[in-house]
C-alpha cells in the first residue's frame, strides 16, 4: 500500500484545518455554493479532499432528494393504521416490506437507469438491474423476478437502434445470467424521450419474516466488510454528475460516469448473500450503489447506534492509482458491504471461499457517533456520518402552474384539426383498428420479452403480454404476487395530478386483472428539471396526485426513486410517474390470463364499466399527431369496485380470461385478447353505444378509465350477474368467443381475421429492429 | 386434454419401486436451472441429490442432470471452465464406466457435456445474434435412450427454448455419423431458432446413457408454469431415467 501513499499528496483532516484557503472543486462536483458553505460550517473547517468527494455525491439530486423530500413527506403522511397492517418496512430502507402471511414477506422497489442507458444503453440498462436487484439482496430476500417499464424516442429515429438494441440486450444480458425470470414491463416510443430515454428497472423478492435484515451498523466492535467485486474506476460520480445534470452538447463525454457490469459476479453474489443470510452471519448489510462506499459507511454508521471506523487502503482496487476521493466515489457494480460479529468472521470467511468471492475487512463499527475513515493511519474524513447520509440539504423550489398549462387544457380533440373526418363506416373503423394495434406502442414487444427469460426458476405463472406478471413464491400453497408498472406520459403531460392518479390506477386495475389483491405501491417518479418551475409544479402535483389516490385506494406506498433533469437543453420530457402496483395472491393458480383458449368457445364477454367521449390524450389522438386537452377522468371509486369484482370473480372461478382496457380501448383490449392464443370473438357494440349515447368510433378508441373485459363460462352467467348488480357495477354483454371463426367480428361495422390483426400487431418491431 | 393435465403443485409419483432412485443435480458457480432441475426430478417421483462442483463425492447418485445457466458467466466459451470443475472428472468417468451413469446435460449443461467430450459437436452463438426464449416444438428422434425411452419415435414435443449460444455445429462428418447411429435425439421443427445444424436439438453418445440438448425440459413438468401450451412434456425426460434405471424400456 505504501507505494500508493506515494502517488498524490493525502489532505489529512489536520491539513485540512491548517489550510483553509486551499481552493476545491466543489462546483465541478456539482454543489452549489450554499452547499458548500454549509459544509465548511458543519465542519468548522474546509472539507479534505476525501469528506468533500463524499458530500458532494451524498448530497447530490440523486442521493440526497432535495429537491422532492418536502414534496415525498406526503407519501409517509397520507396513510391510515388499514394500510400500514401489513408494511414490515416502510419508505427509507433499500426497500420496502410487505406481509403476505403464512412467514412470508415480499419486497420490491423500482428505480431509474435512465442517463446511463443514453450514454452507454448496454451497460446502462445492465447495471440498473444489477442495482434494484442488490437493494432487494439488501433486505435479506431472494430476488424472484425483474420487470422493466422503458421509454425511447421516436421510433424511426436513428438513434433509436442504438438505444433500444443496446438497453434491450443489456437487460437481457445481464438479467438472464442472475437466474431471474422478467416477467413483464411496457414499452414505449415517443420523440419527447429522444436524448431522454426512460429506462426504470423494478425487482421483487421473497423473505421469510426472521429473515429480514436493515442497513445498519450496531454494536461496538463489529467488523466491516467489503465483499464482491474489486473497486475500480468506473462510474466515479455517476449520482452527482450524470444523474443530477440535463445533458448538454457542449459538455464532454461523460462514458466514464457510466459503470460496467459483470452478471457472473453479482449471480455469485446473490447466492453467497443468501447463504450468508440462512446462517445468520450479518448483523446488517448495504449494497454499494450509487455514492458507492460514501453511501454505504454513511449509511450504515447512520442507521445505527455508534460510529465506524474504516481504513481505505483495505479496499481491494482494480486500479492501484485511484485516489482516497475517487475510492469513496467509485460505482464500481457487485459489491456489498456487511456488518459482521467477531464470533462471525470464521463462518464469513469460509461463505466466500466457498463461493470464491474477494472481501476485505475494512474497519469496525465504534461508539463514537462519528464515521471516521484512515489512509494508512491518517484520518481523512471525520464527520458525523447523519450529515452526510440524512440531513442533506433540502430546497422548497419555487414551483407554478405553467401559463402554457390552460391553452394546452383547451385545445381539445374533437375540436382540432386533428379530430375531424374521424373513421365512421365499418370498413374506415376496421383499418383504424389494425392501424392503432401496428402503431409503436400498441404493436406486439415479443420481439423485446423473447429476449429476456421469462421461465428460470420455475414459479412464473404469468408473463408480459399479460396484464400482469404473476410468480409463486411458495411452492406449497401456491402463495404469489402479482406486479404491473404503468405510465402514461401524455396524461401527466395534460394533468400532472390526474396523470399520477391514472399511472395507479392502470398498475392497481391490471392488479386486480389477474386476480391479486393490490397490496403495495413503489413509483419512479421521472421528470425534468426541478430548477424550471413548470417542472417543478408538475412533480408536486404528481407526488400530490399519486398520495392521494394511494389513500383513496388503501395502498401504501413502500418505497421508489427519483429521476429529475431528464431533459435536453429547456425541453422536458413529459412528466412519467411510472407506478408499479404489487398484489396477493393466496394461490396463482386461480390467477386469471389476458386472453381466451380455444376450450373458452362460447364463453360471454361482458364489458365492465361504462365509456365517455375520452379521446384527449389517446393512443387515436396520439396517431393523428394531437395532444391536448384533458385525459380521461379519475374515478378511483369506480376503480375499486372494478377490482373487487375482478378479484373475486377469479378466486369464485366465475371468469376464466380479464384484460384491463387501457390505451387504445375497447379496439386495442379486444384483439389482444384474441392474439393471446389466436382465438376468434363475435361482439356487438349496439348496447354500450345506446347506454352510454356514445358512437362505434368513441365506443371502440376512447380511454375511459375502470373498464376490463372478462369471459364468463356460460354455467357462471348468473352468479356473474348477480354479483356485478348487487355491487351496482356497470356490465354490458358484448358477445361470445367463437373458436371456429378464426376472426375479430365487430357486429354490423366489421370482420378482421385472426391473421390480419397478427400481421398488423407482430410486423412493427420487426420492421424496425429487425 | 387440459383435464388430464396435473393439478399444480400434485407430483403424482410413478411407481413404488422407483421412488428410491437419487438423481443428482451439479451447480457451478453461475447455474440458473438447478432448483428447477431438482424440481423436476422430485415430480418424476424420484430423490434431487445436489451436487457441488468443487465436491469430488457423487454420493451415490443413480443418474446425473447438468442444468443450464451461465457457468462462469460464459466468459470464456460456454462450459469450457465448468468442464474442469473436480465433479466433472467424476461424472465423466462414471458415464464412460460399465456402469454407464446416465447422464442429461440441458443447455449449458449440453454445452458442459460438448467441453468433456463426453458428447460430440459444439455450440455457438444463435444465428441470429440475440437471446432467444421461446415455447419450442421439437420432433423425437431417438425414444432409445435412458432420457428419451418414454417417448414415441416422430412423437412432437413442446417444451421451453431460451439460449444465447444454442447453434449446434460439428463437422460433416459427425453429422453424419450422428444421424447413421440414431444419435441425433431430438430436431426443431418449423422455423431453426437458432441456426443449429440439420436442425439439431439435442444428441446422445452411443451408449444411449449421456443426453444433451439446448431446450429445458424442467421447465415444462408442471402445469401453469411452463410453455403457455399448458403441457408437462418435458417431465417425460425424468421418468424415463426412472425406467431406464429399473432395466427396462417401457
Amino acid at each position: 500500500m505504501s507505494e500508493q501513499t506515494q502517488a498524490f499528496n493525502i489532505d489529512t483532516v489536520d491539513n485540512a484545518a491548517s489550510t483553509p484557503d486551499v481552493e476545491l472543486p466543489w462546483a465541478e462536483l456539482g454543489l452549489k455554493d450554499n452547499e458548500f458553505a454549509e459544509i465548511v460550517k458543519i465542519l468548522g473547517r474546509r472539507p479534505t479532499a476525501a469528506e468533500l468527494a463524499m458530500y458532494s455525491v451524498m448530497w447530490s439530486e440523486h442521493c440526497s432528494y432535495k429537491s422532492t423530500k418536502t414534496h415525498l413527506r406526503q407519501f409517509g403522511q397520507k396513510v391510515t393504521e388499514e394500510m400500514k397492517k401489513d408494511l414490515m418496512v416502510g419508505m427509507g430502507e433499500n426497500a420496502g416490506v410487505t406481509n403476505l402471511g403464512d412467514g412470508w414477506a415480499v419486497t420490491f422497489k423500482i428505480e431509474s437507469h435512465n442517463s446511463p442507458s443514453y450514454v452507454e444503453p448496454y451497460q446502462g440498462a445492465a447495471t440498473g438491474i444489477g442495482g434494484i436487484v442488490r437493494d432487494i439482496i439488501s433486505m435479506g430476500a431472494r430476488p424472484i423476478a425483474v420487470m422493466d417499464p422503458l421509454r425511447f424516442g421516436a421510433i424511426d429515429h436513428e438513434d433509436s437502434q442504438r438505444v433500444v438494441h443496446g438497453v434491450v440486450s443489456g437487460i437481457g444480458g445481464y438479467g438472464n445470467s442472475l437466474g431471474l425470470p422478467n416477467i413483464g414491463g411496457e414499452t414505449v416510443f415517443d420523440p419527447i424521450y429522444q436524448g431522454n430515454p426512460l429506462v426504470n428497472a423494478l425487482a421483487v423478492g421473497a423473505l421469510r419474516h426472521e429473515d429480514l435484515r436493515l442497513a445498519n451498523a450496531s454494536g461496538v466492535g463489529n467488523k466491516v466488510v467489503l465483499f464482491g467485486a474489486r473497486t475500480g474506476g468506473d462510474g466515479i460520480g455517476g449520482a452527482s454528475v450524470l444523474a443530477s445534470e440535463s445533458f448538454d452538447d457542449t459538455k464532454p463525454s461523460k462514458r466514464p460516469a457510466v459503470q460496467v457490469g459483470d452478471p457472473f459476479a453479482e449471480k455469485v453474489l446473490i447466492e453467497c448473500c443468501l447463504e450468508l443470510f440462512k446462517a445468520s452471519l450479518v448483523e446488517g448489510i448495504q449494497d454499494l450503489g450509487a455514492a458507492g462506499i460514501s453511501c454505504a459507511t454513511s449509511e450504515l454508521a447512520a442507521n445505527g447506534d455508534g460510529g465506524m471506523n474504516v481504513e481505505l487502503t483495505n479496499v481491494l482496487l482494480r486500479d492501484s492509482t485511484l485516489t482516497p476521493g475517487e475510492i469513496l466515489m467509485s460505482e464500481s457494480q457487485e459489491r456489498m458491504m456487511a456488518v459482521v460479529s467477531p464470533d462471525n468472521v470464521e463462518a464469513f470467511e469460509a461463505v466466500m471461499a466457498k463461493w470464491n468471492v474477494e472481501y476485505s475487512w475494512l474497519g469496525e463499527v465504534t461508539d463514537d457517533n462519528r464515521l471516521t475513515i484512515t489512509w494508512n493511519g491518517e484520518v481523512i474524513v471525520d464527520v458525523d456520518p447523519s450529515t452526510v447520509a440524512v440531513d442533506g440539504p433540502e430546497y422548497d423550489r419555487p414551483y407554478a402552474r405553467p401559463d402554457w398549462q390552460d391553452a394546452l387544457q383547451a385545445d381539445t380533440f374533437r375540436a382540432s384539426e386533428a379530430g375531424k373526418n374521424l373513421p365512421e363506416s365499418g370498413d374506415q373503423l376496421k383499418a383504424a383498428v389494425l392501424e392503432l394495434i401496428a402503431s409503436p406502442n400498441m404493436c406486439d414487444k415479443s420481439w423485446i420479452t423473447r429476449q429476456y427469460d421469462r421461465y428460470v426458476g420455475g414459479n412464473t405463472a404469468l408473463a408480459a403480454p399479460d396484464d400482469a406478471g404473476v410468480v409463486r413464491i411458495d411452492e406449497e400453497t401456491g402463495l404469489g404476487v402479482a406486479i404491473a408498472t404503468d405510465a402514461n406520459g401524455r396524461y401527466a403531460y395534460l394533468d400532472p395530478y390526474a396523470g399520477a392518479q391514472l399511472a395507479l390506477a392502470e398498475s392497481y386495475r391490471n392488479v386486480a386483472t389477474s386476480g391479486a389483491i393490490p397490496a403495495a405501491v413503489s413509483d419512479c417518479l421521472n421528470y425534468g428539471s426541478p430548477e424550471d418551475p413548470d417542472v417543478m409544479w408538475q412533480l408536486a402535483e404528481g407526488i400530490r396526485g399519486l398520495s392521494d389516490a394511494c389513500m383513496e385506494l388503501g395502498v401504501p406506498v413502500t418505497g421508489g426513486n427519483v429521476s429529475l433533469y431528464n431533459q435536453t437543453g429547456d425541453k422536458a420530457i413529459h412528466p412519467t410517474p411510472v407506478v408499479a402496483t404489487l398484489g396477493k395472491l393466496d394461490d396463482v393458480a386461480r390467477r386469471t390470463p389476458s386472453g381466451w383458449r380455444e376450450e373458452a368457445d362460447g364463453q360471454a364477454i361482458y364489458l365492465i364499466g361504462t365509456t365517455a367521449d375520452e379521446l384527449d390524450g389517446s393512443e387515436f389522438a396520439n396517431l393523428r399527431g394531437h395532444l391536448g386537452g384533458l385525459p380521461p377522468k379519475v374515478d378511483l371509486g369506480a376503480e375499486k369496485a372494478l377490482g373487487a369484482i375482478l378479484i373475486n370473480a377469479s378466486r369464485d372461478g366465475m371468469i376464466d380470461s380479464a384484460h384491463d382496457l387501457s390505451e387504445g380501448g375497447l379496439a386495442a383490449a379486444l384483439s389482444e385478447m384474441v392474439l393471446r392464443y389466436g382465438v376468434g370473438a363475435r361482439v356487438a357494440l349496439d348496447e354500450i353505444k345506446a347506454r352510454d349515447g356514445i358512437d362505434s368510433f368513441t365506443a371502440l378508441f376512447s380511454e375511459s378509465q375502470a373498464r376490463a373485459i372478462v369471459a364468463v363460462p356460460r354455467s357462471e352467467e348468473v352468479r356473474f350477474n348477480d354479483m356485478t348488480s348487487a355491487r351496482g357495477v356497470t356490465v354490458a354483454r358484448l358477445g361470445v368467443v367463437d373458436a371456429q371463426s378464426g376472426a375479430l367480428e365487430v357486429q354490423g361495422e366489421f370482420t378482421v381475421s385472426v391473421d390480419e390483426l397478427r400481421e398488423a400487431h407482430e410486423g412493427t418491431m420487426v420492421k424496425y429492429f429487425g | 386434454m387440459s383435464t388430464e393435465l396435473p393439478l399444480i403443485g400434485d407430483y403424482s409419483t410413478p411407481t413404488a419401486e422407483l421412488s428410491g432412485a437419487r438423481i443428482g443435480v451439479v451447480t457451478f458457480p453461475g447455474t440458473l436451472d438447478d432448483r428447477d432441475a431438482a424440481r423436476a426430478v422430485r415430480a418424476a417421483g424420484a430423490q434431487a441429490v445436489s451436487l457441488w462442483h468443487a465436491d469430488t463425492d457423487l454420493q451415490d447418485v443413480d443418474a446425473v442432470v447438468i442444468p443450464g445457466g451461465f457457468s462462469y458467466g460464459d466468459y470464456l466459451r460456454a462450459g469450457a471452465i465448468s468442464r474442469f470443475a473436480p465433479m466433472m472428472d467424476k461424472i465423466i468417468d462414471a458415464a464412460n464406466s460399465d456402469a454407464k451413469l446416465p447422464v442429461l446435460g440441458i443447455c449449458n449443461g449440453f454445452q458442459i457435456l460438448t467441453e468433456s467430450h463426453l458428447l460430440p459437436g459444439s455450440m455457438i452463438k444463435n444465428d441470429h445474434l440475440k437471446f432467444i426464449c421461446r415455447d419450442q416444438v421439437l420432433r423425437v428422434e431417438n425414444d432409445q435412450t435412458a432420457w428419451t425411452n418414454g417417448y414415441t419415435a416422430g412423437q412432437e414435443i413442446t417444451i421451453v427454448l431460451k439460449n444465447q449460444d444454442g447453434q449446434y455445429v460439428a463437422d460433416e462428418k459427425t453429422l453424419d455419423m450422428l444421424e447413421a447411429e440414431g444419435r441425433v435425439a431430438f430436431s426443431y421443427v418449423g422455423w431453426n431458432p437458432n441456426g443449429s445444424r440439420r436442425s439439431i436439438a439435442g444428441i446422445s453418445n452411443a451408449a444411449g446413457n449421456v443426453v444433451g440438448l439446448m431446450p429445458h425440459p424442467e421447465h415444462a413438468i408442471e402445469a401453469g408454469f411452463g410453455p403457455d401450451a399448458r403441457g408437462t412434456d418435458g417431465l417425460t425426460f425424468f421418468t424415463s431415467v426412472l425406467t431406464h434405471l429399473v432395466g427396462g424400456k417401457k
